[in-house]
């Protein structure tokens, strides 16, 4: 076996078994996205990328899933911060519901939202009857269920760094004069940044794979529910290239994202 | 320790020359004369959930060696499976289309059979409380009307349906089989939707069929054929046999299939009939 002495200065070198394990991971993960490459109709994909309803997709998708976000942010922050900074009777019981859908099935989801604004909903069949507010079959539904299997990524992304954070930065704003509002804005969030955007940027995936609950509950109509994993699926059975053109659009989208977002943001703002 | 001794070539040999026999020693195939066993694996569409379940048990009291495995869905969904290798011995669609795509890619080589004909009608749910009376109906914007895509069987009746009554309806969403539809109607989540006579009869008392005249409506043919390569091609030609045959013809008509030649028939399935719904 290789000597395992370091030179000074050399990078770290992992274990030959860790290695083959971290190895056939990677393989592991690359692989489907090799297969899709390999199997893709190159010759065809202008043709099909120009289709009507790809762009309708891709722009239902980003658009709700926009939404979601920022609906898990609005909502979630404040839930992060309740459930990191305030003791109250029954926090683990309340975190645990916030992030109950995170562990769900996605169709599981879809339908107990149903049982809850559907139509004929506990909440949902007031809605209905008293506004004329219908939520399946309409984008705000596509939204709605998004952000239900999103949030709790954020939350939970959110929490853990504000546990993290020493209070006595918070505290030290306000002995010298600041609002309470002025120094979580001033202060603790700047220092939550990282951590809010990779919650952010994981609930953002999170709502735009989003498809158990979106199908089950939003319904599938080009233009107002189909978005791209519901096209994706849809094109499967009578497209196959169609599909295999959507999903590695759908893959370049998200990486893109991913790894221009991860360097740019996630760096730990310097302390001035 | 070097990892290639004799002794771990011998045991990593042994290993694999068990896993061939292992594999090689799938459901017993079985010859002429021989009685029927193994696992038969049914890909049928969704509207004969009811029907094949009720015919899968009567087929498994009389060879009760066979255990059959039953795959529900969209014929389309189905047919995309088959074509990517999944385990059908027998392959039961809604529409002769979807069966043509698996002959045309050879997966089905054998002459398919039409064992069952069926008609569309609206569900609505239990007391059709907004009073659909008819197609047109349908076409009102606030209706809440669910349907499948095109490319499942009832989605394309569907759209020729309305296309022969002359009226324009824009769904509120493309579902994932007749089923499906029906379940949407029944919670109340949609108001309407086509399906089949026989959804509508299975539903029992949580839906209201609303008929479809003569002339707008079409005549469903449901073919079947065993899949090329099944694993247990005689247990296959048993099931499609026993489906043909009078308990199978008897059970179909139960659940208020139509007669194997209804294209001709002057008469509809009588919706009247008592229905056995499986439990």
């Amino acid at each position: 076996m290789a000597s395992s002495r370091k030179r000074a200065g050399a990078p770290d070198r992992l274990p030959l078994p860790a290695l083959m394990l971290a190895s056939t991971a990677i393989v592991f993960f690359a692989l489907p996205f090799a297969g899709l490459l390999w199997r893709a109709p190159w010759s065809a994909v202008w043709d099909t990328l120009s289709d009507d309803g790809v762009g309708t997709a891709l722009r239902l998708s980003i658009v709700s899933s926009l939404w979601a976000t920022a609906l898990s942010a609005v909502f979630g922050v404040p839930l992060a911060w309740l459930l990191a900074r305030v003791a109250f009777p029954g926090r683990a019981l309340v975190r645990a519901l916030c992030t109950l859908s995170m562990v769900l099935p996605p169709v599981v989801g879809g339908i107990a939202l149903f049982f809850a604004v559907g139509r004929r909903g506990l909440v949902g069949q007031y809605l209905d009857r008293w506004f004329g507010i219908t939520l399946p079959f309409t984008t705000a539904a596509v939204v709605v269920a998004q952000t239900f299997v999103a949030m709790p990524f954020l939350v939970l992304t959110v929490e853990a760094a504000l546990r993290q954070h020493d209070r006595r930065f918070d505290d030290a704003a306000r002995t010298l004069g600041a609002s309470r509002w002025y120094a979580f804005r001033r202060v603790t969030l700047p220092a939550i940044r990282p951590a809010l955007v990779a919650g952010a940027v994981l609930a953002w995936a999170r709502a735009l794979g989003e498809f158990g609950a979106t199908i089950t509950f939003a319904g599938n109509f080009p233009g107002t529910t189909q978005t791209m994993p519901l096209a994706i699926y849809v094109a499967r059975e009578t497209d196959q290239d169609k599909a295999i053109v959507l999903s590695l659009l759908l893959i370049a989208v998200s990486f893109v994202v991913l790894v221009g977002l991860r360097d740019r943001w996630m760096s730990r703002p310097t302390t001035t | 320790m070097r990892l290639a001794t004799s002794r771990n070539v011998l045991a990593v040999a042994v290993a694999v020359a068990a896993m061939f026999v292992a594999a090689g020693a799938g459901p017993a195939s079985t010859g002429p004369g021989e009685d029927l066993d193994g696992d038969v694996v049914v890909f049928a569409a969704a509207s004969l959930t009811d029907a094949f379940t009720a015919i899968g048990a009567a087929f498994e009291s009389e060879n009760p060696d066979i255990d059959l495995a039953f795959n529900f869905g969209a014929s389309s969904s189905l047919v995309a499976q088959i074509r990517e290798g999944a385990p059908a011995d027998v392959f039961a669609s809604a529409d002769e289309r979807t069966m043509e795509e698996l002959v045309e890619v050879e997966q089905i080589v054998a002459e398919p059979a039409t064992f069952a004909t069926n008609r569309l009608a609206i569900v609505v749910e239990r007391g059709n409380p907004l009073g659909i009376a008819a197609l047109e109906d349908l076409a009102e914007g606030d209706l809440v009307v669910v349907t499948c895509d095109p490319a499942v069987p009832i989605g394309s009746y569907t759209r020729e349906v309305f296309a022969a009554a002359g009226i324009d309806v824009t769904p509120d969403s493309y579902e994932e089989n007749v089923r499906a539809i029906l379940t949407k109607v029944v919670q109340g989540e949609a108001d309407a939707g086509v399906v089949y006579v026989t959804d509508v009869l299975a539903a029992g008392d949580d839906a209201e069929e609303v008929a479809i005249p003569r002339e707008a409506n079409v005549v469903v043919s449901y073919p079947i054929a065993p899949v090329r390569g099944a694993r247990n091609a005689a247990g296959a030609a048993a099931f499609i046999d026993f489906v043909l045959r009078e308990t199978g013809q008897r059970i179909l008509a139960e659940f208020g299939f139509g007669p194997i030649d209804a294209a001709a028939a002057t008469t509809s399935p009588d919706p009247t009939l008592p229905v056995t719904t499986a439990a």
